[in-house]
């Protein structure tokens, strides 16, 4: 009846595995309590989980990442305790635990706090900047977010139930297979990610049409601000390089659930195939989650330095070539499998010459910084400092590209520092700096600075502290993952290490102060123009903050680039149309949360062998599915009058705002600006 | 449903048979050489690959009806940039995978 499920599922086994599925079993029931004590729930339901407005669906992946990151950064933080004090000793983690724990926080970080940030930015942004009132498949794209978010609670509900992969997060066969990992863990990896890569591919598909067909009219490719530029590459390289992984994870499952031989020993199986195809998503994976940064930091730098992008062109042609060689250097992962020199040569190269378009756009931003009016808000720094710190991390890459020296630092703490300090201050920090762009825009008002800074502060020296140790411990020979070592020597980095990760958690606790200090004084900070940063220069600051469910009551033309800061030169940026029209936007939808939920019970029940369960829910899934396609009626109308009466409540606010004396009248060239006047 | 898109410039139910019956042939051909082991393995194995690419265009052709006249650009610009891609990652693998082979075989 219940498969493999029986009471010693629960983590009895220690202490501090208690206390993880405790602190998830009781962070659960917190937020339900809160959410009954205030009657929300409906509200909940209504507004937010069965919305398929793109601002929301964005808002809540973002939500889903935040509480995932704290998650993640839990796990890291109990590595580093751990290594801190394991010398000669067993530290105060079982062996098996700790393994746990670095597979679920490379795990966690990649797929359930970078993916979905990262989505969730580009749901905010690019149906905005491209002038749509939302995205291609409003519905597709709420099936993408209860997906993820299905993933997201299997890897959750592994602390509690079971035990997670202890095969690190690229789980390689032999040791993820059935005989070396007979456990649940590696089932309950592969089932998370098998769901969320639906969702992904998802998500991908979406941008790409969403950006190729529901530009405003007159945005040619060559006008698209260059955040959509990213987000199309990198949607592209997300259709492209997540069915490698769904199939190698699928394999890899088929593997272990039917005794089938694809990446075994036995019968012509070859695991060398599993890293092939795990990696063929791999790095592409790199740059799905890197371009959209780079986008950010584009957007950021020139809206908040008052000036154009330098070198647009070339910053779009570095995104479109670093788009395809992401596909052509998947084996510079796995150099030391034993390839011939020619094949490592290639790859080497070919990783190498990735540097090239990189160095174009940190120049690019370098220049737009240069002479700018630099307003200097947490978001540029985050920029700056994702700039100096993301050249080092660039640096350490170019040189693992070279064959004989990967020989030598194949996984030791060198290759962690490396990627780590790609990832963090590229993806992270380019993310933290375009959730400070864009909060005011999706939510109303802008956020703390003062605690922006300290976070900023906080996350910066702690990253230094934090990995950097961790380079000079590759060079002297310490392997990744050691739960724990006998070299007295090691010791001080590693504390060092730790020390570092106590900085970062300083930051969290900075950003989680922020936030809520910039919710309790939301009206202070209140954005009634809709161009936060005064000098905004693509669509989204065209529309008030935060935009109505129709995003542009009258869908913008464009006749240039920087369209908005065009129509603001002109005059014309916020002129009331004659008159408004019907609008038809897509309704609410309890769809995409059920499908989100089946899915959390189908890889559940097939991690358990539960199979009467998992015939339930995948039937569940397809009724689901084939009923909501006779759903012929998924729209509904919001009236001109109603349009005009949200438009003008929209000019009213903005007419209040410009009779406060702020930076916005000040400015000359908001001078010449025709506002419109306040409403009697 | 059939007679609405059977006007001169939609599919037609020709085509679509025509499809068909390539389809199947190429199929056929594969199993079959398998089935029978007329062929070396080598030359076997050379065959099921052109079949399969052959099946690919004829998928393009008769079912998704693509043809480099009457489609719009991008949509062939998609279809090559994919194949580009595909020869990168299946052309990459089996590169990586046979070179492998050969070092465990010396």
């Amino acid at each position: 009846m219940l498969g493999k499920l029986t009471i010693d599922a629960l983590p009895f086994y220690s202490w501090v595995a208690m206390g993880g599925a405790g602190v998830t079993v009781g962070g659960a029931l917190l937020v339900m309590a809160v959410i009954t004590y205030f009657g929300k729930w409906r509200y909940l339901w209504t507004e937010w989980l069965t919305s398929l407005d793109h601002k929301r669906i964005g808002i809540m992946y973002i939500v889903l990442a935040l509480v995932m990151l704290v998650r993640g950064f839990v796990d890291a933080i109990m590595m580093r305790a751990q290594q801190a004090v394991a010398l000669n000793s067993e530290g105060y983690l079982p062996p098996d635990h700790f393994d746990q724990i670095f597979s679920s926080h490379g795990t966690i970080m990649i797929f359930f706090m970078a993916m979905p940030f990262m989505t969730g930015l580009l749901n905010i942004a690019v149906p905005l900047q491209i002038g749509a009132r939302d995205v291609a498949f409003p519905f597709l794209n709420s099936v993408s977010l209860w997906m993820t978010a299905g993933g997201a609670a299997l890897v959750m509900i592994s602390l509690v139930i079971g035990k997670f992969s202890t095969a690190g997060w690229t789980g390689y066969p032999p040791y993820s297979g059935i005989e070396y990992s007979p456990d649940v863990g590696v089932d309950y990896w592969i089932c998370a990610l098998l769901i969320s890569g639906v969702g992904s591919t998802l998500a991908g598909i979406n941008f790409v049409v969403t950006i190729i067909k529901r530009r405003a009219p007159g945005m040619t490719l060559m006008r698209m601000p260059l955040f959509t530029w990213t987000a199309l590459i990198s949607s592209l390289l997300m259709v492209f390089a997540f069915p490698a992984l769904t199939v190698a994870c699928a394999l890899l499952g088929l593997d272990r659930f039917f005794g089938m031989h694809f990446f075994t020993n036995e019968d012509g199986g070859n695991l060398m195939n599993y890293i092939n195809l795990f990696w063929i998503w791999g790095h592409p994976e790199v740059y799905i989650l890197i371009l959209p940064a780079f986008g950010i930091f584009s957007e950021v730098v020139s809206t908040l330095s008052a000036k154009r992008l330098y070198g647009y062109r070339s910053l779009v042609y570095a995104t479109i070539a670093i788009g395809l060689l992401s596909f052509c250097v998947w084996l510079h992962h796995f150099f030391t499998m034993g390839s011939s020199a020619n094949v490592n040569a290639v790859f080497g190269i070919a990783t190498m010459v990735i540097a090239v378009p990189t160095g174009v756009k940190i120049f690019d931003w370098l220049l737009t910084l240069f002479r700018g009016r630099i307003r200097f808000h947490p978001s540029i720094y985050w920029t700056i400092g994702f700039i100096v710190t993301f050249v080092i991390g660039g640096m350490s890459g170019v040189l693992l590209a070279m064959p004989p020296v990967d020989y030598l630092f194949h996984n030791s703490t060198f290759l962690v520092a490396h990627f780590h300090n790609a990832i963090i201050p590229g993806v992270l920090f380019g993310y933290l700096a375009g959730f400070g762009l864009w909060f005011p825009k999706a939510m109303g008002f802008k956020l703390n600075e003062r605690w922006g800074f300290r976070a900023f502060w906080c996350w910066l020296i702690g990253f230094y502290l934090a990995f950097m140790p961790l380079y000079v411990l590759g060079f002297h020979g310490m392997a990744r993952r050691m739960e724990t070592y006998n070299v007295a020597e090691w010791q001080p980095y590693l504390v060092v290490a730790a020390l570092g990760a106590v900085v970062i958690l300083c930051g969290v606790v900075c950003q989680v102060i922020q936030m809520t200090l910039s919710i309790r004084h939301w009206r202070e900070e209140r954005d009634l123009t809709g161009d936060p940063w005064v000098h905004g220069r693509s669509l989204e600051w065209m529309t008030s903050s935060p935009p109505p469910p129709y995003n542009f009551a009258v869908i913008p033309t464009v006749k240039s680039r920087d369209a908005f800061h065009e129509m603001k030169r002109h005059g014309t940026a916020y002129r009331r149309p004659a008159r408004y029209e019907d609008i038809y936007m897509p309704k609410n939808s309890a769809v995409g949360p059920l499908l989100g939920g089946l899915a959390f019970l189908l890889g559940f029940a097939a991690v358990w062998h539960i199979w009467w369960l998992v015939a339930v829910s995948a039937l569940a899934i397809l009724a689901t599915v084939v009923i909501r396609c006779f759903d012929d009626d998924p729209d509904y109308c919001i009236t001109a009058a109603e349009v005009e009466a949200i438009e003008n409540r929209r000019f009213e606010a903005m007419a209040l705002a410009d009779t406060e004396p702020e930076e916005a009248a000040r400015h000359p060239a908001f001078a010449a600006q025709m506002l419109p006047a306040r409403a009697t | 449903m059939m007679e609405a898109k059977t006007s001169h410039d939609g599919p037609s139910l020709g085509r679509y048979l025509t499809g068909f019956v390539l389809a199947a042939v190429l199929t056929v051909i594969p199993f079959g050489l398998v089935a029978t082991g007329t062929l070396s393995r080598d030359t076997t194995l050379i065959v099921i690959a052109i079949a399969a690419l052959l099946q690919v265009l004829v998928h393009l052709r008769y079912f998704l009806d693509l043809n480099l006249s009457t489609t719009p650009r991008e949509n062939i610009l998609a279809i090559a940039f994919a194949a580009v891609l595909i020869f990168i990652m299946v052309g990459g693998s089996l590169w990586i995978m046979l070179d492998l082979n050969d070092r465990m075989a010396i």
